[in-house]
Formats: C-alpha cells, structure tokens, sequence
C-alpha cells in the first residue's frame, strides 16, 4: 500500500506540475504585462486611511 | 478620524492581491507555520541542556516571541503591505536593511518548508517501515500540492491551513488531558525523570546552548505580517491574529513540554525525530499514537503551506519595488495571488529538500530568523524616534517601550552565541553571504530602483529631517 501512494505521490505532483505551467503559460500569453504588474504597494492604504490624529 | 474602506482594485484595470481574509485566517497563518515545532525541534533542546533547560528556554523565547509580536503588531499595523517587515524596513530603515530583511524572511520561510516536507516524508517512512520505500515522493507531493493551493488562491490556502492547524492542536490538548495531568505517578512520572541530580546536566551553559532550539517552539509567528495586503481590516485583524496566536503557542509549549518530560527521559528526549508521536505511544493507546501521528503530518502540511504564502509575499514585494526584475511582481489575474513568485521558488524548495538534509534545513531556517529579530528590535525604535506616538494612525500601540525592544535584542544575542556554539561555520558562512549579496545590491541592483516610488505610506516627515 505505501509503495502505491508513493507512486501516487509522484503522479499528483506531476500532473499539478504541468497544470500550475500550463496556466502561467495561458496567463502570460492572455495579459499584457503592464497588467499584470500593474499591483501598488500601499494604493488602497493610501486612498482608504485617512492618517488624521 | 475617519476611515472608508474602498473594493478591491477592479479586474481588468489593476490586478492586485485580494483583501479577503479575517483574524482567523491570521491565527492560521502564524500558528500554522509554528506548531510543527512541537512536534519537533524544541527537544533538541533538551539534548542540549537537560529537560529543565528545555523549560527554562520555553519561557525565556516565549518572552523573546512576545515581544516580536507586540512589536510586529503596531509596526505591521501601521505598515500594512505584503512583504511584511520589508515594507516595514524600507519606510523606517532604509533600501539596504529592506533588502536584506526580505532575503532574510524568504530564506526563513523557504528552508522551513523544506524542513517541513523532509519531516512529512521521513514521518511516513518512519510508520510505513517499508523496506525501499524513500521520502523523496512524499516531500515533491508535499511541496508542488501546496503551491498549486497557494497559487489558486489565498482564502482557501489559509481555510485549509485553519483547519489542519486546530486538529493538529487539539490533538495536543487530548493527549494532554489524556495523561492525567492532575495526576503524577499513574501515566506522567516527572518527579523521576526529571530530578536535581539530572535536570540540568551541563549547568547553566547547557541552558544558553539550548536556545539554539528553543526557538522552535514559536519559530515563525511573525509570519502574520505576511497577509496584511490581503486581510480585510489591517489595523485590527493583525495585532488580533498575532497576539492570539501567541497565546495560544504559549499554552501548547507548556503542555508539550510537561507531557514529553514526563513520559521520556532527557536523554532519548533530546534525540527524538517525534517527541509528540512518541509520547503517543508510550502511553500505550493506539489511538493516541495515530491520532499523533496524524497530527505531526498535519502540522509539518501546515507550516508548509503558510511558508510558501509568506515566502512567495516577500519575494513578490522586492519585485513590486524593482528590487529584482519587476517580472516577479505579477499577479494572476484571475486568482490574485503573486503567482510567479509561488513557481520561481518552487523548484528551489524542491532542489533543497532533496539534497539538504534537515539539520542543514533548520540552522539556515533559525539563523535567517533571528536576524531578522534582531533587525527588529533597533526597526521599534527607530519608528518610535522618527514618528512619536501622535504623529501617525497605529492601529495598535504596544505597551513598556523600550523594554520589549531591549529585552528582544539581548534575547538575540544570546541566541547568536547558542547558535555559535552550535553551528559557528554556518553562522560565519551565512554572515558572509548576506554582505556579499548587500554588495551587489548597493553597486548593482539599486540604480535599477524607482527611488521616489518605493516610499508608499501617507505618512508626515519623521521628526528631525
């Protein structure tokens, strides 16, 4: 039994591998760049905090 | 004051990371990464200096993780982006230590997981006792499932985490209660295996020694600021998470550490891979034992899992700001999650786990730690200098400054030196790496920086520029 779910192991990441590396593949051919990099540190803090004492 | 909570950036316009999570998914996250240091790591102690010095190290480092949290909790508070003590280190420190305290928080987290996921697969071997049976499928599952759940999504990566977390530290209050604790003699016998003849057997450097691995019992709770940029409150859900998640570490510690005494002698104690299995065992209860079992894998699953998480935040951080190449700094635009950054490090975690070994794994882990303590310790009092109580909106203020930044420095000190007793070359290799590496940053890679960009917070000048 634990020799299979050692075989089941490496299927499981193999195939979660290739999905994972599809999808990136999909993602990165779907959107520009300047979209997906388009994420600001502190963009909703800065707008949603008003630092008024 | 007011205060307006705004939706998150629209899809299609701006893609960013999703503010989803609550003070429960914060427990999760830094509980989650700690509690597998009960099921192994903190005995190592106790080889060092005796079960009492495994105690004493208990409540000493529970002070030092303390004061980390309070300390974390108004800094991150206030600081509330993904990168954690990195957003932190760049608005009150400057470019340099930012730097360094991101390589220091991926180095934690990412040789953590590797710890984790050769402890997962070592645990099954162990239980199997199948001859030619190896780690190896164990910790690759381990590793790519995890990320695949980190990359589809942070809810449902820190759902799961909160889930196998409780069980994990429930278990330790059913064999606690189990035991008879109330009770000396019938199941626990600490009054004779721990006794003034052997409590410390190297004296008191046997307790300095020890907080090499004392550590582990709460090692990683400051990972919680890794999630500020995706929880829905900041100001409240971090202190909250954080400091209950420290309580709670607290209480577990203790009850491991009473229940692990008083079934073993200091001597296997300290040599254990599985002090909470074994303790399992020696009470004689199949159920205990697999219960047990069950958790130390759910445990090691856990810390996983919220390593990657913050791993993949600090590592997507020093993207965002043109620390490395902006291409790290993508976010999937239908998941939100930093989804370049959970792939690029998946291969490393994969190749060190299959050629380090766990002792190598743990030492970078703890030393990349307590660098970063260290680093927060002078970070308080600098925020505290530059803006006084008044000048800026804390959503948490922590209480006696400068005592738990003074008490956190010396606390490190003396951590460096136990882990110099232990491991010196490492210590010296480590050293040397992060100036090497500060000098490519310095000479090379900073001319690569948006200077005025990085500095994000809507805060007034510090007091005295």
């Amino acid at each position: 039994m634990w020799i299979s779910l050692s075989y089941a192991c490496w299927g499981i990441s193999v195939v979660l591998a290739l999905w994972m590396l599809y999808d990136w593949f999909k993602v990165d051919t779907t959107y520009s760049e300047d979209v997906l990099t388009s994420s600001r540190e502190g963009e909703l803090e800065a707008v949603s905090e008003k630092h008024r004492i | 004051m007011t205060t307006t909570v705004l939706e998150p950036a629209i899809h299609g316009d701006r893609v960013s990371l999703l503010r989803v999570l609550g003070p429960a998914h914060v427990w999760a996250l830094g509980v989650g990464i700690v509690l597998v240091g009960e099921f192994t790591g903190w005995n190592f102690s106790a080889d060092k200096g005796g079960a009492l010095a495994a105690l004493i190290v208990c409540w000493i480092v529970g002070l030092l993780y303390t004061s980390v949290a309070m300390i974390d909790s108004e800094v991150t508070s206030t600081v509330a982006a993904a990168g954690g003590q990195y957003a932190q280190a760049k608005h009150i420190v400057g470019p340099l230590m930012a730097f360094n305290v991101a390589l220091f928080l991926v180095f934690a987290y990412t040789m953590l997981e590797v710890s984790d996921a050769i402890l997962l697969g070592d645990t099954i071997v162990a239980k199997a006792g199948v001859e030619g049976l190896t780690h190896n499928s164990f910790i690759a599952a381990t590793i790519v499932v995890l990320a695949w759940l980190n990359y589809r999504g942070v809810l449902m990566t820190l759902n799961v985490n909160f889930v196998i977390t409780a069980i994990a530290y429930i278990s330790i209050v059913i064999l606690f209660f189990s035991v008879s604790p109330w009770t000396q003699g019938a199941v626990l016998k600490l009054n004779e295996l721990v006794t003034p003849g052997n409590a410390l057997p190297y004296g008191w450097i046997g307790v300095i020694a020890a907080f090499q691995f004392g550590i582990w019992y709460y090692l990683g709770i400051e990972g919680t600021t890794q999630a500020a940029e995706e929880v829905r409150s900041p100001a409240r859900s971090l202190p909250y998470g954080t400091m209950a998640g420290m309580i709670t570490l607290l209480i577990a510690a203790a009850m491991t550490w009473y229940v692990c005494a008083s079934l073993m002698p200091w001597e296997y104690l300290g040599i254990t891979y599985y002090p909470l299995w074994d303790a399992g065992k020696l009470t004689g209860s199949p159920l205990l034992e697999n219960l047990l079992f069950i958790a130390t894998l759910l445990a090691a699953l856990a810390s996983a899992n919220g390593c990657i998480n913050d791993a993949a935040r600090a590592w997507f951080s020093l993207g965002r700001d043109r620390y490395l190449p902006s291409w790290f700094s993508a976010v999937h635009p239908k998941y939100r999650t930093p989804y370049r950054s959970i792939l690029f490090l998946l291969p490393i975690a994969l190749a060190f786990a299959f050629i380090a070994d766990l002792n190598q794994a743990i030492t970078f882990s703890i030393l990349s730690g307590v660098l970063q303590y260290t680093f927060m310790s002078i970070n308080i009092m600098m925020f505290r200098k530059k803006w006084p109580l008044g000048t800026i909106r804390r959503g948490y203020t922590h209480p006696f400054h400068p005592l738990p930044a003074i008490v956190l420095f010396c606390l490190c000190v003396v951590t460096f030196f136990a882990i110099f007793l232990g491991f010196g070359s490492q210590l010296i290799a480590m050293t040397i790496f992060y100036f090497l590496i500060s000098l490519w940053f310095h000479f090379y890679r900073y001319k690569f920086v948006r200077r005025g960009d990085q500095f994000t917070m809507p805060w007034p000048k510090p007091q005295g520029y």
